[in-house]
Parts: C-alpha cells; sequence; structure tokens
C-alpha cells in the first residue's frame, strides 16, 4: 500500500512537471499565473499521499498550509499582472518620459483602479 | 474488510492519477489560455477529489478525514476563484 | 518508490532553479521562485523535517512571492536602465562558475559527513520533558536557544523599520500601497469574504498544536498575515496607517514581552531567558502569546511595502 502511493506521488509530480512546461513556455502571462494554482493542487496531491506512505499524521497540516497559501499567490498574481496592463496600457496612450529616466510612478497618480 | 478499504484506496487514488494526466494533457495541447484553465481545474477538483476519496478509506479517525475533506473543499474554492480572475484578466488584456 | 519520488522531485527543483535564473522576463521568473518554494516543502516532508515543511510552503509559497511581485512592480520603471547595464556573458559565465564551484564544494562537504553525522539531537529529546512541550523544535526554539528567537524577532522590527525608512518625502506615517478597489459582487471580494474565516481558525489550531506536533507561532502567524493581505487586495480593507499607535504598538510589544519573560527568567532562575522548573511551560506559551500579533503585523506590513499615501497628517 505504501510502496503503491509512493508510486502515485511521484507520477502527480511527474505530472506538475509536465504542466510546469506550459508555465514556461506559455506564450501568455495567464500561463504564468496558473503556476500557483497547479503547484498548489499537484504539491498536495502528493504531499497527501507521502503523508498517509509514512503514516505521519502532521504532513496533513503542510497540505492545508499550502492550500491556503497558493490560494493567496494566486490571488497576489492576477493583481500584480492586472496592474502591469494597466501600466502597459497607460504608457501606450503616449505618456511622455525620457528615455532612461524612470517613469513617473503610478502613485503619484492615484488613479482609481478597479480589479474584479 | 481492510481489504475492501485498501482496494477501494487503489481504485480511487488511481482515477484521480488519470485525471491529473488528463488535466497536465490538456494543460499542454489545448490551444488558448481559457482551455488550458479549464484543463488545470479538472486536476484540482476531480483528480484531488478522487486521491482524497481514496486517502479516507486509510484515514485512522474522523478529525484527520474531516482535514482531508477541508483541504480538497479549499482547493476547490481557490482554484474557482483564481481561474475566473485569471480567465477575466486575460479577457481584459484581449480587449486592450 | 521512495528514491523514485526522491528523484523526481530534485530534477524538477534543479530545472525550476535554474528556468528562474535564465528567465528574461520577472513574472515568469517570480512564478517559477514560487514554484520553487512550494515544491520544496516537498523535499523538506521527505526529508522529516514536517516544521521546516511548514514554513517553507508559508513563506516561500506565499509570501515571498507576494514580496517579490510587488518589488518588480516598483523596479518596471527601472527596467529600461537596468538592461542597459546588464554585464557581459563572461562576466555572467564566471558568476555561473563561481556559484557551481560552491554548491560541489557543500555537496562534497555534506557527503564528507562522518555516519552519523555530528548532532545534539540525542541530549535535545533527552532534556524535553523539563520544558513541558512536546515538539522539539519548539522546545529548541522556545527554551534551549530562546536568545536566538528573541533576535530573529528583534531583527524583525528592524526591517520593518528599514522598509519603511524608504518612505518619499511627505509619505512618512501613511498607509503603503495604493488603494485597492475590487467589484464587491465579484469573485475576488467573495474569496476575500470566505477564505480568511478558515485562515484564521487554520492559523489558530497551528499555533496550539504547535506544543506537541509541528506548527507553531510563526508559521501560523505567516497564514495570519497572508489572510490579512487578501482582505486588503480584494478592497475591502484599506492599508492600515503605519503611524497608528496601536499599530507600532502591537510591532515593539512582543520583543519587549520576550526581554521582559528573559529578565524575569534572570530573576528567578538565575540566568537571562532560564525558566524555573515548574514553570517553563507557561512561560514558553507566553512568549508565543506576546510574539504572535507582533509576528502578524510585522509580516503583513512587510509585505504592503513602504508608505505611500495620507502621509505626515
Amino acid at each position: 500500500m505504501a510502496e503503491f502511493l509512493l508510486w502515485m506521488a511521484a507520477f502527480v509530480v511527474l505530472m506538475v512537471a509536465l504542466g510546469l512546461l506550459r508555465v514556461a513556455r506559455g506564450p501568455g502571462r495567464a500561463e504564468r499565473m496558473m503556476a500557483a494554482q497547479l503547484l498548489g493542487s499537484g504539491a498536495i496531491g502528493a504531499l497527501l499521499l507521502i503523508g498517509a506512505a509514512a503514516g505521519e499524521p502532521s504532513v496533513v497540516d503542510v497540505a492545508l498550509t499550502l492550500a491556503l497559501l497558493s490560494a493567496f499567490a494566486g490571488v497576489a498574481f492576477v493583481k500584480f499582472a492586472v496592474r502591469q496592463d494597466r501600466q502597459a496600457e497607460d504608457d501606450g496612450a503616449g505618456r511622455v518620459s525620457a528615455p532612461g529616466r524612470p517613469r513617473r510612478s503610478a502613485l503619484e497618480r492615484e488613479a482609481r483602479k478597479v480589479v474584479q | 474488510m481492510s481489504f475492501v478499504f485498501d482496494l477501494l484506496s487503489i481504485a480511487a487514488i488511481a482515477a484521480g492519477g488519470l485525471f491529473y494526466l488528463a488535466g497536465t494533457v490538456g494543460l499542454l495541447r489545448f490551444p488558448d489560455a481559457y482551455t488550458r484553465l479549464h484543463a488545470l481545474t479538472k486536476a484540482d477538483n476531480l483528480g484531488l477529489a478522487l486521491i482524497v476519496l481514496g486517502l479516507l478509506f486509510q484515514a485512522d479517525s474522523l478529525l484527520a478525514g474531516l482535514k482531508l475533506v477541508l483541504i480538497w473543499l479549499l482547493v476547490m474554492l481557490s482554484g474557482a476563484a483564481v481561474s475566473q480572475l485569471v480567465a477575466r484578466a486575460e479577457r481584459r488584456r484581449e480587449s486592450l | 518508490m521512495t528514491v523514485v519520488v526522491s528523484l523526481a522531485v530534485a530534477l524538477l527543483l534543479l530545472a525550476l532553479a535554474v528556468w528562474t535564473v535564465i528567465a528574461r522576463d520577472a513574472f515568469p521568473a517570480v512564478a517559477g521562485f514560487i514554484a520553487y518554494g512550494l515544491l520544496l516543502s516537498l523535499v523538506w516532508v521527505r526529508l522529516d523535517g514536517i516544521d521546516v515543511a511548514l514554513t517553507e510552503a508559508a513563506i516561500g509559497g506565499g509570501l515571498t512571492g507576494a514580496l517579490l511581485l510587488g518589488a518588480v512592480g516598483r523596479l518596471r520603471g527601472t527596467e529600461a536602465a537596468a538592461e542597459s547595464e546588464r554585464c557581459g556573458v563572461g562576466l555572467r559565465s564566471f558568476a555561473m562558475l563561481l556559484a557551481l564551484a560552491v554548491t560541489a564544494v557543500l555537496m562534497l562537504c555534506v557527503l564528507a559527513l562522518p555516519e552519523p553525522a555530528p548532532t545534539v539531537a540525542p541530549q535535545v529529546v533527552q532534556n524535553l520533558g523539563a520544558t513541558g512541550v512536546g515538539n522539539p523544535i519548539t522546545g529548541v526554539l522556545l527554551a534551549f536557544r530562546a536568545l536566538d528567537t528573541l533576535l530573529e524577532a528583534i531583527v524583525l522590527v528592524i526591517a520593518l523599520i528599514g522598509v519603511w525608512s524608504l518612505a518619499p518625502e511627505g509619505a512618512w506615517g501613511g498607509r503603503p500601497g495604493l488603494r485597492h478597489f475590487s467589484d464587491p459582487d465579484g469573485v475576488l471580494a467573495y474569496l476575500a469574504r470566505l477564505l480568511p474565516p478558515i485562515g484564521i481558525i487554520v492559523g489558530i489550531y497551528l499555533f496550539w498544536a504547535g506544543a506537541d506536533h509541528p506548527g507553531g507561532k510563526f508559521q501560523s502567524a505567516t497564514i495570519l498575515a497572508a489572510m490579512w493581505m487578501l482582505v486588503i487586495m480584494a478592497g475591502l480593507a484599506d492599508s492600515p496607517r503605519t503611524d497608528h499607535r496601536g499599530l507600532r504598538g502591537g510591532v515593539v510589544a512582543g520583543p519587549l514581552a520576550f526581554i521582559a519573560v528573559g529578565l524575569l527568567g534572570l530573576a528567578s532562575a538565575g540566568a537571562f531567558l532560564g525558566y524555573p522548573p515548574q514553570w517553563a511551560k507557561p512561560m514558553i506559551v507566553a512568549i508565543e502569546l506576546a510574539l504572535m500579533p507582533t509576528l502578524v503585523l510585522v509580516l503583513a506590513l512587510l509585505m504592503n511595502g513602504t508608505p505611500a499615501r495620507d502621509g505626515d497628517r
């Protein structure tokens, strides 16, 4: 039983590795944002299997922590990407800034940002 | 009796692994971000659900089983919410 | 079997590390780094370091990722200048060789350790009963090496002061970061209403379980801080004013209480941070309870960043 669980854990890790190929190659930003979710569910699955195989009940706590934190990381990713898109949009609207001088920071504009 | 439980565990966990495989294949092969998100969420919902189901048969106590179910519910909640957010961000970027 | 799992995870980690280093854009690099942190917790579980795995999952998975993303966001205006200052291939190859050499030396040192490796773990386990806690990690952190933990807490407060000192002119004492907004009926607001209560319960559970099982104040403080950040990111609450007296009081209360317990130990047991025999467990619990709010505040404020608006009222 423990052997089988460890084999399945290795399989799940392999699936995560292959999924990370997409995250690495993914042509868009959305693929990178999927990293947190992919890793989250994959690592949690592998952790639960490893914990059951080793008979160590506290590994479930690690999986619980991972679940909460990967949700938080996913949200942080999306907020960051949306803010970057918004800044790129403002750049494209023709704001003047001399080359080499850091762009006027968004904080100074105090724009109201609506994010879903 | 425990032999039956072991058998059920193996069946459920193997099926869970199958869904992880399906999710990864979809993630690699589907044409655009939205379909890839869909594939990824299958691994979350069904793959992890079946693994948790399989491990429930091996659980020592009620509390351990409840913790497993809680983890699955949390992953489902966060997976659903984050997928929505990623899809909307992608939609917004496309409309720029 | 076990070897296959370990090998799979190790190779994956190496690939992730290489990718994080060579990624051209900051966003994929941070994604790789977060993935690396989440996966590293698997490694720690394989090495039987459950407490370390908990901390890695909490810090490496969520906290550092959010910090790095915030930093990358702030660096966006300087990317052009950084690109022009990029050093040549020769220098970078030399740096890579140097890093590889250090790794090789470390590997040789680990492989050359005598069997069994020198450790004081048996003495810790022997004397653990006197401290009253069941988890040897907690015993080491709060009883045998409590001084280290005190200094770490003080370092965290100093780090926070350092981050605040980067506030631009006129923003000192203000709120960090931008005001976030989100659709009150939307998905983010929903998640930020549903997840934090669960997160708080899990955090408190981990704190309480830390006495006898893997867990403890640091991991639980990270979870609580992440939940608070989630609420702020969804716009359901604004980031706190950094000149708020209660906030500043909470930040220093932890180390001060720790020092007070240490002085109490000096008076009653003859050594700073010593514990009189029957009072070990209550004093440890007192330190943990005092440090928890401080850790939550400091970690959340570090993630929030420098004060940026509403300053100098």
